[in-house]
């Protein structure tokens, strides 16, 4: 099996070096090394429990480290979050959104806690929402929309504030073809904009088609790590079953 | 880079109250749940009018503190289940700034409640309540109680039992706040002279403002994993 880094530390975005996370006595990630270049669609794979969702919560801030070094655009985290903060949009497989609240809403109300002018986020909100096919929906509570408008209402959120990164935690969860094929297209589209995705899935298929490179967490470290350049969903598959079944016997 | 301290406050505030607005869930639940407590210590309380009189502050508050546990619960709840909270940590704000803003949202809507007691208790209990001295106890007991259980609720809304719990965690915590505010209660609406009970007032002041600079400080802790 191969496993190389995919790109040299100097150009890297995101970088977390011998990065331990243990909850309890229970380590979560394991001395992980990562290192994800700017542009770059990284699909996050591996089983439930090899520290996928974890690691993204770190690399947002939401979560310390119980070890090692996360650096994300040459901020260190958690202690230079701040300004990382305002350069990371996060959608999960929680909406992150009020039920009670409208569509606008709810987008101006973190728009004001991104700091963005009125004027502006007013445009960016009309923008945002015609681009995720909601802008007939612009009135409507939360709570009378779809899991796939929920979703897509989640991704409008997590573009507000124009970030640099995406880190998206299992976006597919409870969305049907017609729903997943409407996020596939809003994820090549900021991906083709320039910004860096890390996307956890469980999904292969998806992952090669749209990621640039994949990478496969097993027990807390890399087990696998290279551009999805010539993978389809059957290789990727392939691939998956060795990595995570080698990791299971050791 | 960061969002300004206050803009972000009252962005949450903001965003409370028009939920609240949209929904009446909080103040709604909150108020029928103290209109049935009044009612059946009304009922079970049939007392004469100087016994009655004592009564009355204990009935306040009581109604006043599970009123406000039930709606502190929901509050949080609202930012939990959702995931909304990760959403309000995700922003360039500072943390602190939840904390005073969910507080403020709280202390509103558990006041819109204490304030919507007085007249109903005035009838009931055919005694004027509308005096200042207790409305001005009433702020500073709600503030006390809704400070301590906002800190308490953000804490218990990540456990299983949360309803249950943060009742059983707030009241000895709050005690020095519902000590201080029914004795300063029960004195006001006995008519006794004001030196016996100003003493009541000064510690409630005192309490408030440790446990404000005490929740400021622990809340980035607190909202740690």
């Amino acid at each position: 099996m191969t496993q190389h880094s995919a790109l040299s530390t100097q150009h890297s975005l995101i970088e977390t070096r011998a990065l331990v996370k243990a909850f309890g006595m229970l380590p979560v990630l394991r001395k992980l090394d990562l290192s994800i270049a700017r542009g770059e669609f990284v699909a996050l794979l591996g089983p439930n429990g090899s520290g996928k969702s974890t690691l993204l919560r770190l690399l947002a801030g939401l979560s310390k480290p119980t070890a090692g070094d996360i650096l994300v655009g040459g901020w260190k985290l958690p202690q230079e979050a701040a300004p990382v903060r305002a350069q990371i949009g996060m959608v999960s497989h929680k909406v992150l959104l009020y039920e009670n609240l409208n569509a606008r809403e709810n987008l101006r109300f973190f728009a004001r806690l991104y700091n963005l002018p009125a004027a502006k986020a007013d445009e960016r909100i009309t923008q945002l929402l015609d681009q995720v096919g909601l802008a007939r929906r612009t009135h409507d509570p939360v709570r009378t929309f779809s899991r796939g408008m929920q979703q897509r209402l989640s991704i409008a959120r997590a573009l507000l504030h124009n970030p640099d990164i995406l880190l998206l935690d299992e976006p597919y969860t409870g969305l049907d073809v017609d729903a997943s094929a409407v996020l596939d297209n809003l994820l090549r589209d900021a991906h083709k904009g320039g910004r860096t995705i890390i996307m956890s899935t469980h999904e292969l298929g998806r992952a090669a088609a749209l990621a640039s490179r994949v990478v496969i967490l097993s027990r807390g470290v890399v087990g696998y790590d290279a551009p999805t350049a010539g993978l389809d969903g059957l290789r990727l598959s392939a691939i998956y079953t060795e990595t995570t079944s080698m990791a299971s016997a050791r | 880079m960061k969002t300004p301290f206050l803009k972000a406050v009252f962005s949450i505030v903001r965003k409370d109250l028009q939920i609240e607005l949209r929904s009446r869930e909080l103040v709604s639940s909150m108020g029928l749940f103290a209109l049935l407590s009044i009612l059946i210590f009304s009922f079970a309380l049939e007392l004469d009018r100087n016994a009655r009189r004592e009564a009355i502050s204990g009935v306040l508050w009581v109604t006043i503190v599970f009123a406000s546990v039930l709606g502190l619960n929901r509050s949080l709840a609202m930012e939990r289940d959702q995931g909304n909270l990760d959403a309000m940590l995700l922003a360039p704000i500072d943390r602190v700034a939840i904390f005073f803003g969910k507080l403020i949202g709280n202390l509103v809507f558990a006041l819109v409640v204490g304030l919507l007691l007085l007249p109903i208790m005035t009838i009931l209990y055919n005694y004027n309540l509308f005096q200042p001295w207790l409305i001005a106890v009433l702020l500073l007991g709600t503030f006390g109680f809704s400070t301590v259980g906002t800190l308490l609720a953000m804490m218990t809304v990540q456990t299983r039992a949360r309803e249950s719990l943060l009742p059983i965690v707030m009241m000895p915590i709050a005690l020095p706040v519902l000590l201080a505010a029914v004795r300063a209660s029960t004195n006001i609406l006995t008519d006794n002279p004001i030196a016996d009970w100003i003493a009541w007032v000064q510690i409630l002041v005192v309490v408030d403002i440790i446990y404000l600079v005490v929740c400021f400080l622990l809340f980035e802790y607190v909202i740690e994993e």
